[in-house]
């Protein structure tokens, strides 16, 4: 269960979070969606700790995240439990694919041996489209969408309880979006784990969610399922989803 | 008033910079005695730092050391000195040229490349992703690289020290008609202990600080390509100052009579 409460944060005078209420329960897909510059990315890096809220509660698990300690044990133990696809991929350029991977399980705490690694390293390629031979290959040597799946692979590898999906379409072509959105939703009901995603790709929405949570004017505008947020009635959220200029969300920002 | 207020603005500016990197130094010296630690980065940095270093480290100080056999000996016969040469080149390449200009070849070689690289890593999250992925960033990549440049580059500043002595020795035997077993015996009983303790040290402060500048600068880099770029430029800049005032601090702590 990861639970936020009241959570503000600003840069300089700009107020991102002005007080996010959200709770999504242990196993559930939760999208949240708001337009560019809503402060989503920000929401999603603090609950993992790496930006530190100015106030507010958010509890993973009853833990409290925002009193981790950089670099203990309990923070490491705590970042264990999380996987998470970063918009770019955010590959480490230096190592081959199939190092990506298996970074977790290379060094740390859950390290294996060099070969046990890599097999699983392949497994998880595999279990998201790659074939084998890829694994030797520098992440600079792929296309975008292949990237996206590798950086899928390397949030998985470790069988993570929490994951995170940071715009996992965007900059991909709609058949590319349509299987990694495929991909996404298999991974996360086969693995039983609770999914936080943030994306203006409707689309996505539409096939990763559970429940939908809107972020605009720094909090949560609306939450509910999936299934009722075409009849929200909500004129933030309507305007969203159809994608309008008219409404009450401003085109200009 | 408003003149007075840049002034106070721009010294209150340099000394938080001066304590965010000294406490960025304190930072990354701690992770020395605390695990994990992670070898693997530390060789490769060995190799990337040192031994990739050694062309431009053995180009720099040849050419320098010739040049430095050849300004010596023109300026010595002015007053009937000429046979100075062999002490004079391996005073000045052991103590002050072979140091500072290696100091500043791993400046404009190393440096820039640390910085660029870290600071692309943060405009792309990969340093994100390292934290996601339970890794300290000042252990994974801050640590090998100042713990590398720190421990090569005695050995990088020796072998610059000798290249550049025998840059001295191929103009003056072959150029100016010294002797070679004369210039060479003049070399060595010219040399002092202290000299080499001087130039090697300074060669380990130089590592230190081209490292760290790559360092601290990669990882507050800004967005973006000007991001990075401001961040390379401001690690070189940095480092190539920082190296010349530690080198006339060391200078003055140990040859000030």
């Amino acid at each position: 269960m990861i639970n936020l409460i009241g959570v503000h944060k600003s840069f300089g005078p700009k107020d991102v979070l002005r007080g996010v209420d959200l709770s999504i329960p242990k196993g559930e897909s939760m999208v949240i969606i708001g337009g560019s510059g809503t402060g989503k990315s920000v929401l999603l890096k603090s609950v993992l700790g790496l930006i530190a809220p100015d106030k507010g509660e958010i509890t993973v698990e009853g833990l409290d995240v925002t009193r981790l300690r950089q670099g203990s044990s309990e923070r490491d133990a705590f970042l264990a439990q999380f996987g998470m696809l970063f918009q770019g991929g955010a590959l480490f350029d230096s190592l081959h694919v199939w190092e990506n991977v298996a970074f977790r399980l290379l060094r740390g705490s859950l390290k294996r041996p060099k070969e046990e690694a890599r097999a699983i390293a392949i497994e998880k390629l595999r279990r998201v489209g790659l074939t084998p031979d890829v694994a030797d290959l520098f992440p600079a040597e792929l296309s975008g969408g292949m990237q996206k799946r590798v950086g899928l692979a390397r949030a998985i590898a470790a069988e993570p309880q929490i994951i995170f999906f940071d715009e996992p379409t965007t900059g991909l072509d709609p058949i590319m979006s349509g299987v990694i959105n495929d991909l996404i939703r298999e991974i996360v009901v086969e693995m039983g784990a609770t999914a936080m995603t943030i994306t203006h790709d409707m689309t996505s929405v539409r096939a990763i969610a559970d429940k939908v949570a809107m972020l605009h004017g720094g909090k949560i505008r609306w939450t509910g399922p999936v299934a009722d947020m075409d009849d929200s009635g909500d004129p933030y959220l309507t305007q969203f989803i159809t994608g309008s200029a008219e409404g009450p969300i401003e085109a200009v920002r | 008033m408003r003149f007075l207020a840049t002034i106070g603005a721009a010294i209150l500016g340099m000394l938080a910079a001066i304590g965010r990197v000294a406490l960025f130094a304190a930072d990354t010296i701690s992770h020395i005695l605390r695990p994990p630690w992670y070898p693997r980065e530390f060789v490769t940095q060995i190799m990337q730092i040192g031994y990739f270093s050694l062309p431009v480290v053995g180009l720099t100080t040849i050419f320098t050391g010739g040049a430095l056999a050849l300004q010596i000996y023109a300026g010595g016969a002015r007053f009937s000195a000429e046979a100075v040469v062999p002490q004079i080149v391996a005073i000045g390449m052991v103590r002050e040229l072979g140091p500072v200009l290696v100091g500043l070849m791993i400046a404009a070689r190393v440096t820039s490349s640390i910085a660029a690289e870290i600071a692309t890593m943060k405009v792309t999250e990969q340093i994100d992703a390292l934290v996601t992925l339970s890794t300290n960033p000042m252990k994974y990549l801050t640590l090998p690289r100042v713990l590398a440049a720190t421990l090569v580059m005695p050995v990088l500043v020796a072998v610059g020290d000798i290249i550049g002595i025998m840059g001295g020795y191929l103009v003056g035997v072959n150029r100016l008609g010294f002797n070679a077993a004369t210039y060479l015996k003049n070399t060595l009983d010219f040399l002092e202990p202290l000299d080499i303790v001087s130039s090697l040290s300074k060669g380990a402060v130089f590592g230190f600080v081209a490292a760290l500048m790559g360092c601290y600068f990669g990882m507050r880099s800004g967005r973006g390509a000007q991001g990075v770029g401001a961040a390379t430029k401001g690690a070189v800049v940095a480092a190539s100052v920082l190296i010349l005032a530690a080198n006339f601090i060391l200078t003055e702590l140990f040859f000030a009579a």
